[in-house]
Formats: C-alpha cells, sequence, structure tokens
C-alpha cells in the first residue's frame, strides 16, 4: 500500500478542514465554484501533501515538480491547499474575489505564491503541462507534472490535441488527472456532451489508462505511484467523483456548479462535513 | 420593422426585475415566434448567458455543443449556409478570442448571418479575474470586416439592438454585461437605429462619448458637473462601434472641441481609438483623452470597485472630464484652411 497508517489519517485530517475552510471562503466571498472544488480537493491534498516535490520556501526552483489545475474554476480548492501547504499566509484568504485580491475565481500564477500557471479559460492547461513536461526533458530536469481537467472541459477540442501531443512526444513525466464528476454548468456531461467511453478515447490516443474514485485518498495515492513507473507512455487518471463531495444538499447537483453561502446554509454545510468524515473514522 | 415583430415593448419596470441578460433572452423568443429560422447556440453557458430562456421555449431549435467554442462558431456558420439564423452567445472573452478565427474566417469573411450575443463583457464578472475579462473584444470585433458591434447601454437598449439586429445584413456582435447593471433607458422609444448614435445629453463646452455601461454614469456625471460648476457637457451614446457615427463625432470636433470617450475597454483599439480616427482624418483639431483601462489586465474585484478604480463611475467621469477642460489645444479661429 502507498500510504502509511499516519500518512492516511494526515491526508483525510487535511481534506477535512480545507473543506470546512471552502465552505467559509465561499461564504465570505459572496459565492465561488464550490462543487467542482470539493470533487477535486482531494487529488490535490494528495499531490500536495505527500508526492509533489515542492518547498514552499522556495517556490520557483526550477526542479520543482509542477501542478496545472486546468479546470482554474477550482481555485476554490486549490487556494486554501496552497496556503496549507505553507506558500502563504490564510488571511490572504480573507479577500477572496475582493477588490484588488490575488484571488479571484481564478488563479493567477503571477500574484500567487506556488502557482504554476494562470487558468480559467478551459481547454489550455493540457497544452501548458505539455510544454512543462517537454521542458523538463529538454533540459535533462527529472521533475515531473501533473495536470488536472474537468470532464466538461474534455469537450474543448484542444485537450484533445494536447492528448495526441503527449502521447507523440512518449511523455511519460506527465500525468493528467481528469475530475469525472459528470457535471458541467448546464447538466450532467453525458447529456450536454458525452464523452463515454472516456477510458477508451483515452487509449486511443496513445496514453496508459488508470480509473479510480477520486475522492479516496489511498486510490488517489495508488494511482499516482503507478503513473510514477511511466517510462513509455503518458497517464491518464479518470478519476471518478462526487461535485460537491462531502456537502450532502450539493452533491451531484449541477445547479452548485457556482453558489453561495449563507451563514445557516454554511452551518449545514459543514456539519455535513463532519458527518462524512465521521462515518470514515476520521 | 422592429415594432411589429414584437408583440410587447420592455420598460423600466422589466429592466429593473429583469437583468439585461434576461431581457435579451426574452426577446430572442418573441423574435422566434416570428422568424422561424432563428436558431440558438450555446456551449455550456445556456444559463448563464440568457440564451437558456429561449431553448426552454424552442428545444428544438437550440444546441448547446458543450465547451467548444470553436466548433460551435463553425457549426453557425454552416447553419447559416442552410438558410437558418443562428443567435450565438458565450462569454465575451470567449466569443472574441477563443473562437477569434472561427468569427472571422467562417462568418465575417462569407459574410454570414449570424448574431452573436456576447455576454460578461468588460469587467461585468469582475471577481473571476482576467481569465473571464473581455476588455479587447471590441477591437478585435471591429477590426473583422463586414462585422457590425454594438454595445448597448442597457437592457432596453439590449433589447432594442437584438431586435434591430435580426434586420440588419450580415455578421453583428452585441456585447453585454452579467447581472443587474442599472438602466439609463426609461422606455425603447428613443429611436434606436444601429450606426446612429444618441444625443442624450446637449452641451457646447465639451462632449463625452460613452458606450454601455459608461453612459447613465457620464449623463450623471454631466447633470452634476452642470449644477455645480456650470458646464455644458454633451453626452453621446456611442452605442454602434461600427459602422461609427462620424458626423456626431465631427459635429462635437467643430462644436465644442474638447473630446473624452469613456469605454469599458482596453484604451488600445476600442472606441477610444476609433474616435480618434475619425478626428485624426479630420484635419480639425480638438483636446482629446480616451479612458478605460490604460493597457492593463484589470484587477480582481466586484465591477462597481473596479469602474470606481478606472475612473468609469460617475465620479471618475467627473474628474477626468475637469482634467480635459484644462487640457491646451490649438486654438484656430480659422477652420475653414484646415483641410
Ligand atoms: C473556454 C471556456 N468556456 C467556458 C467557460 C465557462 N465555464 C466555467 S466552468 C464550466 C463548466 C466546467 O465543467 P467541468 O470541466 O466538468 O468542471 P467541474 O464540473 O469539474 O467543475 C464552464 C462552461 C470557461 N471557463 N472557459
Amino acid at each position: 500500500m502507498a500510504l502509511t497508517n499516519d500518512e492516511y489519517i494526515r491526508l483525510m485530517e487535511t481534506a477535512k478542514k480545507l473543506r470546512h475552510e471552502m465552505v467559509n471562503i465561499t461564504m465570505e466571498a459572496g459565492g465561488a465554484h464550490i462543487g467542482g472544488g470539493l470533487s477535486a480537493l482531494d487529488i490535490m491534498v494528495v499531490l500536495y501533501f505527500k508526492y509533489l516535490n515542492i518547498d514552499p520556501a522556495h517556490p520557483d526552483d526550477p526542479d520543482r515538480d509542477r501542478f496545472v489545475l486546468s479546470k482554474g474554476h477550482a481555485a476554490i480548492a486549490y487556494a486554501p491547499v496552497l496556503a496549507e501547504r505553507g506558500f502563504f499566509g490564510k488571511k490572504l484568504l480573507d479577500d477572496f474575489n475582493k477588490f484588488k485580491s490575488p484571488f479571484g475565481m481564478h488563479p493567477d500564477a503571477n500574484k500567487i505564491n506556488g502557482c504554476d500557471a494562470s487558468t480559467g479559460s478551459l481547454g489550455h492547461g493540457l497544452s501548458i503541462a505539455t510544454g512543462m513536461a517537454l521542458g523538463a526533458r529538454l533540459q535533462g530536469k527529472k521533475f515531473r507534472t501533473y495536470c488536472m481537467v474537468g470532464d466538461g472541459e474534455l469537450n474543448e477540442g484542444s485537450n484533445w490535441e494536447a492528448a495526441m501531443s503527449g502521447a507523440h512526444f512518449k511523455l511519460a513525466n506527465l500525468t493528467v488527472f481528469v475530475d469525472r464528476n459528470m457535471h458541467m454548468i448546464d447538466g450532467p456531461v453525458e447529456k450536454i456532451m458525452g464523452l463515454e467511453p472516456l477510458d477508451e478515447k483515452w487509449k486511443a490516443f496513445g496514453w496508459q489508462v488508470i480509473q479510480i474514485n477520486g475522492n479516496d485518498v489511498k486510490q488517489i495515492a495508488d494511482a499516482i505511484e503507478t503513473a510514477q513507473k511511466a517510462t513509455e507512455k503518458p497517464v491518464v487518471i479518470i478519476a471518478k467523483t462526487v461535485k460537491g463531495y462531502g456537502v450532502d444538499f450539493m452533491e451531484n447537483q449541477t445547479a452548485w456548479h457556482y453558489g453561495s453561502l449563507d451563514s445557516e446554509l454554511a452551518e449545514k454545510a459543514h456539519q455535513s462535513i463532519d458527518k462524512v468524515y465521521a462515518a470514515m473514522g476520521a | 420593422m422592429s415594432k411589429e415583430i414584437t408583440g410587447t415593448t420592455w420598460t423600466v419596470y422589466d429592466a429593473n426585475t429583469l437583468t439585461q441578460n434576461e431581457i435579451y433572452g426574452r426577446v430572442l423568443c418573441e423574435l422566434g415566434e416570428k422568424h422561424p429560422e432563428i436558431v440558438g447556440l450555446s456551449a455550456d453557458l445556456a444559463k448563464s448567458t440568457k440564451i437558456g430562456i429561449f431553448q426552454e421555449k424552442f428545444p428544438n431549435r437550440f444546441i448547446n455543443v458543450g465547451i467548444a467554442e470553436q466548433n460551435m462558431f463553425g457549426i453557425a456558420a454552416g447553419m447559416a449556409r442552410t438558410g437558418l439564423l443562428p443567435f450565438v452567445s458565450t462569454m465575451a472573452v470567449f466569443a472574441s478570442m477563443r473562437a477569434a478565427e472561427q468569427v472571422r474566417t467562417d462568418i465575417c469573411y462569407q459574410n454570414l448571418n449570424v448574431k452573436i450575443i456576447a455576454t460578461h463583457g468588460g469587467v461585468s464578472f469582475g471577481p473571476a479575474g482576467t481569465t473571464h475579462h473581455a476588455t479587447e473584444d471590441i477591437a478585435i470585433m471591429r477590426s473583422f470586416a463586414n462585422m457590425t458591434v454594438i454595445v448597448p447601454a442597457d437592457g432596453i437598449e439590449t433589447a432594442n439592438a437584438v431586435r434591430a439586429a435580426v434586420d440588419w445584413p450580415g455578421p453583428v456582435y452585441i456585447r453585454t454585461g452579467r447581472g443587474f447593471e442599472p438602466n439609463y433607458y426609461t422606455t425603447e422609444d428613443y429611436g434606436f437605429k444601429i450606426g446612429k448614435s444618441v444625443e442624450i445629453r446637449e452641451g457646447t463646452d465639451i462632449t463625452i462619448i460613452a458606450m454601455g455601461i459608461t453612459v447613465l454614469q457620464a449623463a450623471e456625471a454631466s447633470d452634476f458637473l452642470k449644477k455645480n460648476l456650470g458646464l455644458s457637457i454633451r453626452v453621446i451614446n456611442m452605442h454602434t462601434i461600427k459602422p461609427l457615427d462620424e458626423e456626431a463625432i465631427m459635429k462635437a470636433v467643430t462644436e465644442t472641441r474638447r473630446i473624452i470617450t469613456f469605454e469599458e475597454h482596453n484604451i488600445v483599439g476600442g472606441l477610444g481609438t476609433a474616435v480618434a480616427d475619425v478626428i485624426a482624418q479630420s484635419g480639425k483639431g480638438c483636446a482629446f483623452t480616451k479612458v478605460g483601462f490604460p493597457d492593463v489586465y484589470s484587477e480582481v474585484g466586484y465591477p462597481e470597485d473596479l469602474y470606481a478604480y478606472y475612473k468609469l463611475d460617475a465620479n471618475g467621469i467627473i474628474e477626468k472630464v475637469q482634467e480635459v477642460m484644462q487640457k491646451d489645444f490649438e486654438e484656430d479661429e480659422n477652420w475653414d484652411d484646415e483641410f
């Protein structure tokens, strides 16, 4: 097993804590992309607190691992992850969305310590990540590049151009997570613009495909370790997730793609998060 | 023409209870009744752009392509080629940049009858940051031959513009905001015509040329400065950026000899640039300043805070107008010899 029991407990505690923080930030900010933030959080937690070779004291280290959050609207999860990892103080998040804040709904790499790419327009991140993976190879560097895309985001053709090049250039140092939460803005992904058979598509594009439950930290960890052993092909981890994971009234609700919370609703969200983690013994 | 297809007109009552884009969605439904050739397209933003209101009424005449703007504008071009009249809605940033080549080459080059209603223009989606701000769209769209570019002042003018677009041949780009931007107009009946600006305040000391959200702000600034400083400030609502109402601009040059433009756009390539072109080519001298985003990516923040910061609200306009009143320019009594 990839994780020790201590590591598992620590990751679960971190994810739980950050879910609570996301609820508070969403309330203070007047709204956020909380649904897709909650589905994506666990993957980011496992990457940032276990696998990424990064050092908050040297955020610009040229040899650091890279992470590109292509579904940039999940900044509501990403920003607290970076803060918790020590890239900046939590206090900065008080102004999320507000005037002159470094934190809008989408991450700005020039304003946020530890952020590797400015994203928010969907369908850009995978190409940027491909460039980083090539950058590592051309400079003989060992760092790995990780990217996360939304499933709705995969409607954009640019992803498939990048997928083609990732396989063509044999970028085994590139790993992509698909946050397969099955929902976009106007409805369920398969209803608006279907992707299935998604694993077959990636395979046909020349990628190694791993399928996991993307809200299960153990499965996420195992998948990353498998991806790290790749030698020939880039790896895509199709992570089946629940949009709004941890907050019962948001789960699998398309409408919670973006939403705001008053204090009463936020309280309900906090209670739900506690219940979910209590049931898992965390 | 527009009146006979409407059935209803939109008043300030509706405009206060409906957003600019909700009015758009409803007007498109009315138009859809009379025009079976109208079809709607969006890219996973049917709800956000309010073209979803048309979708609810005409589900069989609506195509959601998923998050794929380039594909969408290509599809719209193909549909137009078969005789349909596509209305395409996504955020302004994606219509003008993600799909720019499809709009230019597939739609404008072929001079196809496609109407683009681009929402979330300027910094109306302020907290979303630069990836969702559209402060270059007017420059891009007006550089495409055959394209008509309109920035309505408010919801009521949006209703007028959308109706007028149906009868106006060729591609049209209409840029709207996002939410409850306050209205300038109280009724639709003020003679909206594509390509013809509206003088909403008379004046002789200086002319403000405004578009979009700055129209209301300019009117308020004009009223304030008249009352408090006795300044006579003409305000022009330049709702159509292309084709541009050159006559109104030249009238302002000769009659007020001071012009200031306000636009929710980069000062490079937008309304101010278009007005400057006209002035420069006329050979007439004039004090001139353009106000907008000074070739920067806007900060993050709620739109009201950003408008204040970039001097696009009434207070900012008051300040900027006073600056231009102090500005030197070469006085020349003998205007006739300048051409
Ligand atoms: C190019 C582009 N088009 C449209 C949007 C608006 N938008 C933001 S999020 C979103 C839906 C994303 O769905 P998905 O990728 O499944 O994200 P998730 O459900 O994981 O939040 C859309 C259409 C955008 N950000 N970028």
